[in-house]
């Protein structure tokens, strides 16, 4: 919020590809801290590639990745290990682990990334759980939970460390709406109290207006357009539009390149 | 700037906690309180300096307000900070921990 | 055709080296998280390699050994029928003691935990790549390789060469039982008489195969895991692949080990 603090995220001019074909093209991405950036796109937009690319799973063709002022696209793996700490991810399926109860799930990072107390980390990653509202169901193995009760687990195990950027992906999907809706206020209350700054990748336009700062709008690989909810809502541009009203968009034929996919044995 | 003191006031042991509480050196305030639990009868946590806490901070004040009740001692939050208020409101521990407002509130 | 079959050819060559490269990859990173892990701040814990202990080697004891004494009467029936021509019964305590403990014994062990672990591993790894859970650990800042594939790659090393003695020792008395009515002599003489013909290096022999099958299936079944493609059925696919190729790798290593160590 104030200027002169670095950008908690800095991505300029990255490029990925999938095998030939290329997913992102030259996106850039700044945020500040405390703000809660929503990237919205399409499928196929490439808004799913960035957030593999922002928790460095996977390596870029070209540009930088800065996460809190460290380029992890140059980092080694030992400062990487650190800074994860300060980085909480809670996938779209939720990914808890089966093997183990809620609570033990809640618990593993601070089991691996610090040498508190056992009562402590008991008490933080209860705490935790009952922050999203499942207090009480630590002993519960995830295959015993519903889909919402799964994305709210994942989402403590994701805040245990407190960390000061959280990745959430498509955190409504799949949800009935009223459970849609706690979700969007625990997102804006964490924000509030733990200070934390949030990259929010969703198809839901309801949600993402209600908890976005600013609106990233990816299409085709490219950064269409940047802005709060005000100016994307009022936006011109006719594909932010179109992803508005759920228009299908008008695919443009390159004759070229479609006679190359139709014809070539390998085409990539 | 930050730091825990415990001063005497009245019966109470007062354990005065500021500045940003995060992981680095939460478990001093932990040590702090359970050593103010084991000295005196009536523990009061002043939060009033606090701009940060983070929820291993706030573990250790839920491990004091058990250690309390389970020898019958008095616990309680004094003067706590916005900051405080709301990671206590996130977790509906506003509604667990005894709060008041400044030391004579406690009585 | 013969472009298009040599092309396929080619391509599963490329693909067979890539797959070794992989493995080899899997093995050294494993040895390194064993030195260095500790150091480095990702200790190798004891209770999951314990636990993999148990489900690959303890619990592995009963089917070992049922099958390695099956193996044993079979081989002295085949033995004895062979010796006969000869009139040389009695060399069959010899054959049998010798072929257990430097093939069979290692060679059914091999299998047998192959099936039983490297499509469990498979499976395992494999359902947990498609759920985003090894995902899930490289962001939680745990290495996947030290902690997926190092217990139970330990394990194996360990519980691999502990359940050949014991397939041995079973083998050894399956051949006894089904030989003594032919051979006229007591079971315990049998028992001595097969230890004293066998050598140190007969039994190191099936110990560092047995070494090596371990990590064979290991390897082949945490690879298969972390290359999973396409869901639940990419799990199935991998599931069966790895046991195949799990197999497929001890026999040949199997004759390679062989063919060295007795030149």
């Amino acid at each position: 919020m104030s200027d002169q603090a670095p950008p908690v995220i800095e991505v300029e001019g990255l490029v990925t590809h999938y095998g030939r074909r290329k997913i992102l093209d030259g996106v850039d991405l700044k945020m500040s801290a405390g703000e809660i950036r929503v990237i919205m796109g399409g499928s196929g937009s490439g808004k799913s590639t960035l957030l593999w690319h922002l928790l460095g799973l996977y390596k870029p063709t070209a540009g930088t990745i800065r996460l809190l002022d460290q380029d992890i696209t140059q980092i080694s793996a030992q400062e990487f290990q650190a800074l994860r700490k300060e980085l909480g991810v809670s996938f779209q399926g939720g990914a808890l682990f089966t093997s183990m109860s809620v609570g033990e799930n809640v618990a593993l990072p601070l089991r691996e990334h610090t040498e508190l107390d056992e009562n402590t980390i008991r008490i933080m990653s209860r705490l935790k759980l009952e922050v999203v509202n499942l207090g009480g169901f630590q002993d519960l193995m995830p295959s015993q939970l519903s889909g919402g009760m799964i994305k709210r687990a994942a989402l403590a195990r994701a805040i245990v460390m407190d960390p000061k950027l959280l990745f959430f992906d498509e955190p409504s999907a799949g949800l009935d709406p009223v459970v849609a809706a706690e979700l969007d206020d625990l997102i804006l209350q964490l924000r509030d109290a733990m200070r934390m700054s949030m990259v929010v990748v969703t198809h839901e336009l309801d949600s993402a207006f209600k908890i976005a700062d600013k609106i990233t709008v990816l299409d085709q690989g490219k950064v269409l357009l940047t802005g709060t909810v005000e100016e994307v809502k009022s936006s011109k541009l006719e594909r932010v539009q179109d992803l508005l009203n759920r228009r299908p968009r008008d695919v443009k034929v390159d004759a070229e390149e479609y006679l190359r996919r139709l014809t070539e044995e390998e085409y990539v | 700037m930050n730091g825990c003191e415990a001063r005497e006031q009245g019966e109470y042991l007062i354990v005065a906690v500021s500045g940003e509480v995060d992981l680095s050196w939460s478990s001093e305030v932990r040590g702090a309180i359970l050593d103010a639990l084991g000295k005196n009868n009536a523990v009061l946590v002043e939060l009033e300096q606090v701009s940060y806490i983070d929820s291993s901070g706030i573990a250790a004040l839920v491990e004091g307000y058990q250690t309390a009740k389970s020898k019958g001692a008095k616990f309680g939050l004094v003067s706590i900070s916005s900051a405080v208020k709301a990671v206590l409101e996130l977790a509906r521990l506003d509604q667990v921990f005894p709060i008041y407002a400044d030391v004579q509130a406690a009585g | 055709m013969l472009e298009k079959a040599a092309n396929a050819m080619s391509q599963g060559v490329l693909k067979t080296v890539s797959n070794f490269g992989y493995m080899g990859a899997l093995l050294v990173e494993s040895f390194y998280w064993i030195l260095f892990g500790r150091r480095r701040g990702q200790p190798v814990k004891m209770a999951p390699l314990a636990s993999q202990m148990v489900e690959t080697g303890v619990q592995a004891i009963p089917i070992v050994m049922v099958l390695s004494f099956a193996i044993g009467v079979s081989l002295a029936i085949q033995t004895i029928y062979a010796l006969k021509n000869f009139g040389a019964e009695s060399q069959v305590i010899l054959a049998i003691a010798i072929g257990v403990t430097r093939e069979f014994g290692p060679l059914i062990t091999g299998i047998l935990v192959a099936g039983r672990t490297a499509s469990a591993l498979a499976a395992r790894i494999g359902s947990m790549v498609v759920s985003q859970e090894v995902d899930a650990l490289r962001v939680i800042g745990i290495m996947p390789v030290r902690y997926l594939v190092v217990p139970p790659l330990v394990a194996l090393l360990i519980m691999v060469p502990t359940l050949t003695v014991l397939a041995d020792a079973a083998a050894i008395f399956g051949g006894a039982v089904y030989s003594l009515p032919n051979l006229d002599v007591s079971l315990w003489a049998y028992l001595v008489a097969s230890v004293d013909s066998l050598t140190a290096g007969d039994v190191l022999q099936g110990l560092a195969k047995s070494l090596v099958f371990g990590a064979i299936v290991a390897l082949v079944g945490v690879s298969s895991g972390f290359n999973v493609k396409g869901g639940a059925e990419g799990v199935g696919r991998a599931t069966t692949q790895s046991v195949v190729m799990a197999i497929s790798w001890i026999v040949i290593a199997d004759m390679i080990f062989t063919f060295f160590l007795n030149r």
